[in-house]
């Protein structure tokens, strides 16, 4: 088989993989960062992290799949894409860093202070990564100031940190950092019960309007600033994407509304799923645009690995990724009923 | 400064930080399976307090593992741009294949082994503890074979401006790369034994829950001489095949300068880098470096002055690293061997002067782990792939020196308090003992 229908596997691999990261971190940073703010008292905050306890590494390695993705199909974007974003990614990854220990560290000690520290991180942690996951693929849309000579393999980028905090990259931040709000209260409204629950849908509805404002604003920002519609309007029938995310948007308020928070939940996975599909579908076959010129962009043809080594990347992706659903599915309904607080204080061994 | 030589502190730094704690999950999470596996056996809840003491450090330890690899994953790219795109068509792929195969297994199952003690039976709560300890014990041959791929390449073609797989069973079944994972994987067996003895004996010396503890300290005596032994007689095996594929290194090694057959070795030696020979050698043992490095007193071992100076390793620091190594190895296969037989006396937690040297040797395999290490990497320099990239040739381009003194600085005072605060509580609950009242899970399990 031709190697550009491997490249084109991966990119739709690479698209999946970064999506279902979102969908599955989402929550879990979305927790972390409204944690002050949902919970009442340090019981409430145990619940919280112990709703996100079993899951929240298992739900981070898909942003390691994602890199190792990038790594092994496309190994030139993997390389400019990360040393030119240098310092966005050094600050993202601190903040990686200290979100895994501190839902570790809280709960060894008793003192306030301790505690107390372990919740500003945490907040501060989950709220980070949000912004500039944001920041960085609304810059990843609009592509990047850098000139790549693929023939004498000479690569220059002109930018710096606060370039990547353009007006459009900032709307694409906020986008997430709502997106992540309202799907990690449902999350919660789901996996808490009683008052907490309550708690956490009202918030949830009270979110959404201002998430629906951005998302629009983002829509429309889009056009000027990027040029993902170019994709649509060549093929209209692609406009299924984006049609979806904004349905799935509207239905989370329906249910919301209603109270029932499954479906909410639901939708609010695919909401995510279906905005980064949105932005992968009108960038393909692009992975990381120029903003200087078209020649530089990094594309699946131009950076991608040889046939060989995308052909067996394939089978195992194909052997491991649905093995790895099966199993977290399993994870999952084990730890399906909602987290009471007579639960986490009996046991020792909780967060 | 430059930014190669940034570059280069600054993932040593974070290399050798991850490693702090990935032997100790290592070893640590199969010795912890394998207790919970006998209390399931025996239904002896003596084995279900030890999975839980041990577990508990087990976990502690873990989280630092996780977040510290983090940036491993990400820096190749970060730091090392010119490296990831020239080998990353063979290098990403056991990269990318160590996440999606094995990092999720080990974190999937590690958060159904912490909080499922009440949600799943008894066999499968003990089935997520091998599920993540085979997890954890796969990624490092994955990443240790991707190691080794940069210390021995093969299976690929230089073409399209870099490395090209064209041959991955023969990257997959690198003898460099099999040694290692075994020496490796080994050593962390070994620190985690050495650890579970020097902290059993702690608290016999104090007679805290002296049956417990001496079960614990039994246990462990047997995986850390089995462990030691197969760490030394793997060490000789990765001797043997780094003076065949990497003798720049060997002869680094072993600080020899000139080409000789018949090679002698000094066991006490002071390399003299300026002057290209050894300012002082004793205790020579004729013959002795061509049969470790060949398994034959006569072959011909290659010296230093073989090599252009541009091309030589630094020499002093990778000789005393592997010495260094090499005696703490010896000490640990003593040692161990002791622990065996003193602790099958019945009354050995009387034996203080004992139970005091294993105590003071808990920090001993964790500085061979960090030495192993500077052999292993320090040895290979100027290359980064050996003998097809040099190292200054791999950095990124786009980065500035200011740029990663920053990330640097940011790298030191975060590692250093996370380490600080990790070790702080490893240390208190290791003292602390473990919990008397485990019948809350004995009870649901019971009824499951
Ligand atoms: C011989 C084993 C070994 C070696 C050489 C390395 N690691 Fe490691 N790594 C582990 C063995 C390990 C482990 C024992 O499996 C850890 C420790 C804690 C854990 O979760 O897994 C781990 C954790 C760990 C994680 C977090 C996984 C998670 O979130 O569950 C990442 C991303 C990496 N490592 C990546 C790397 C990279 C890119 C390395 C090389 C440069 C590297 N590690 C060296
Ligand atoms: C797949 C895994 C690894 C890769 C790709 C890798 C690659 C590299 C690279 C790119 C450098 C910087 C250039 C240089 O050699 O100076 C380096 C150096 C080094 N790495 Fe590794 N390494 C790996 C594993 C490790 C691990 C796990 C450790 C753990 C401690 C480690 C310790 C070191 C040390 C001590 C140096 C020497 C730094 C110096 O030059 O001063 N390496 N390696
Ligand atoms: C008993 C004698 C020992 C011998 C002969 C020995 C030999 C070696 C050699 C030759 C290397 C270099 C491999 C390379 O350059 O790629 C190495 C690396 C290493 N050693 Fe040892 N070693 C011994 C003991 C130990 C002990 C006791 C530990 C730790 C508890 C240890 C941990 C390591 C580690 C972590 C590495 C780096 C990974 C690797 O390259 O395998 N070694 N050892």
């Amino acid at each position: 088989m031709d190697i550009s229908i491997f490249q084109v596997i991966w990119f739709v691999l690479w698209g999946v993989l970064w999506a279902v990261y979102f969908m599955l971190d989402g929550f879990v940073l979305g927790t972390g960062f409204l944690s002050g703010i949902i919970a009442k008292n340090d019981t409430e905050k145990r619940v919280l992290i112990n709703s996100i306890g079993p899951v929240w590494d298992g739900n981070e390695v898909w942003l390691l799949t994602a890199g190792g993705a990038t790594f092994a199909a496309f190994p030139t974007t993997y390389a400019l894409m990360f040393s030119n974003l240098y310092s966005a990614l050094i600050l993202l990854l601190f903040a990686l860093i200290v979100r895994g220990v501190s839902f570790e560290f809280r709960g060894k000690l008793d003192g306030a202070v301790w505690k107390s520290s372990w919740d500003k991180a945490i907040i501060f942690s989950s709220f980070l990564p949000a912004l500039l996951f944001g920041v960085a693929f609304g810059n990843i849309f609009k592509g990047i100031p850098m000139r790549n000579d693929f023939v004498n393999l000479q690569f220059t980028y002109e930018g710096g940190l606060l370039g990547l905090l353009n007006p459009y990259g900032l709307v694409t931040g906020v986008l997430f950092v709502l997106l992540f709000a309202v799907h990690g209260s449902l999350y919660l409204s789901l996996k808490t019960v009683g008052e907490l629950s309550s708690r956490s849908l009202a918030l949830a509805n009270k979110i959404w309007p201002a998430l629906l404002v951005v998302a629009v604003v983002f829509l429309a920002f889009t056009y000027p600033s990027t040029k993902l519609y170019d994709n649509y309007l060549q093929a209209p029938l692609l406009l299924i994407v984006p049609l979806i995310a904004v349905a799935s948007l509207l239905l989370i308020k329906l249910f919301a509304g209603k109270g029932e928070k499954g479906k909410a939940f639901i939708f609010s996975c695919l909401t995510i799923l279906f905005v980064v599909f949105t932005g992968v579908t009108g960038l393909f076959p692009n992975l990381l645009p120029s903003n200087l010129d078209a020649a530089s962009n990094l594309t699946i043809y131009n950076s991608s690995s040889s046939l060989i080594t995308l052909k067996l990347m394939t089978v195992v992706a194909l052997i491991v990724v649905p093995t790895v659903i099966a199993y977290k599915i399993w994870v999952y309904r084990i730890f399906r009923a909602p987290v009471t607080s007579e639960e986490v204080l009996a046991d020792k061994q909780a967060y | 400064m430059d930014v190669v030589y940034l570059s280069q502190l600054q993932f040593a730094a974070t290399c050798m930080f991850h490693w702090i704690f990935v032997p100790l999950t290592l070893g640590l999470s199969i010795m912890t399976a394998w207790m919970e596996t006998k209390y399931v056996r025996t239904g002896d809840e003596t084995w279900l307090r030890m999975t839980k003491f041990w577990g508990k450090l087990f976990l502690i330890n873990f989280a630092l593992g996780v977040v510290t690899g983090i940036t491993m994953e990400f820096q190749f790219g970060l730091n090392w741009a010119e490296f990831s795109r020239y080998v990353g068509d063979i290098f990403g792929a056991p990269l990318a294949i160590e996440a999606t195969v094995t990092f999720f297994l080990e974190s999937v199952f590690i958060g159904v082994w912490i909080f499922g003690w009440k949600k799943v039976s008894k066999n499968v709560h003990a089935l997520t503890i091998w599920l993540a300890a085979i997890g954890t014990n796969l990624s490092a041959l994955w990443i240790l074979l991707a190691n080794a791929w940069m210390q021995h390449p093969v299976g690929f073609v230089i073409r399209n401006g870099r490395a090209e797989m064209n041959d991955f069973l023969a990257v997959v079944t690198n003898s460099y790369g099999w040694i290692k994972f075994t020496h490796t994987v080994l050593s962390g067996y070994a620190l985690a034994a050495f650890l579970i003895m020097g902290i059993s004996a702690w608290h016999l010396l104090k007679k805290n829950e002296v049956d417990f503890f001496k079960r614990s300290f039994r246990f462990a005596a047997v995986w850390g001489f089995v462990a030691s032994m197969i760490v030394g007689i793997s060490g000789d095996f990765h001797a043997v095949e780094i003076a065949k594929v990497q003798p720049s290194k060997f002869a680094a090694m072993e600080s020899i300068w000139e080409t000789k057959k018949n090679a002698e070795m000094c066991l006490l030696l002071v390399p003299n880098v300026k002057e290209e020979c050894n300012a002082f050698e004793a205790l020579r043992i004729p013959g002795m470096l061509s049969f470790l490095a060949f398994h034959d007193t006569t072959a011909e071992v290659k010296g230093l002055k073989d090599f252009p100076k541009e091309l030589r390793p630094p020499v002093t620091p990778t000789f005393l690293s592997f010495r260094l190594m090499v005696g703490i190895g010896t000490f640990m296969i003593l040692a161990s061997l002791a622990a065996i037989f003193l602790s099958r006396r019945d009354r050995f937690e009387d034996n203080r002067l004992f139970l005091a040297i294993m105590v003071l040797a808990i920090p001993l395999p964790y500085l061979a782990q960090q030495l192993g290490w500077i052999v292993a990497e320090l040895g290979r320099q100027p290359w980064v792939v050996y003998g097809v990239l040099k190292t200054a040739d791999a950095v990124s381009k786009s980065v500035t020196a200011t740029q990663v003194l920053l990330s640097l600085l940011g790298f030191t005072i975060l590692y250093g308090i996370l380490g600080a605060i990790d070790i702080f509580l490893l240390v208190k609950y290791a003292k602390k003992g473990p919990d008397s009242d485990l019948s809350n899970i004995i009870d649901v399990q019971g009824r499951r």
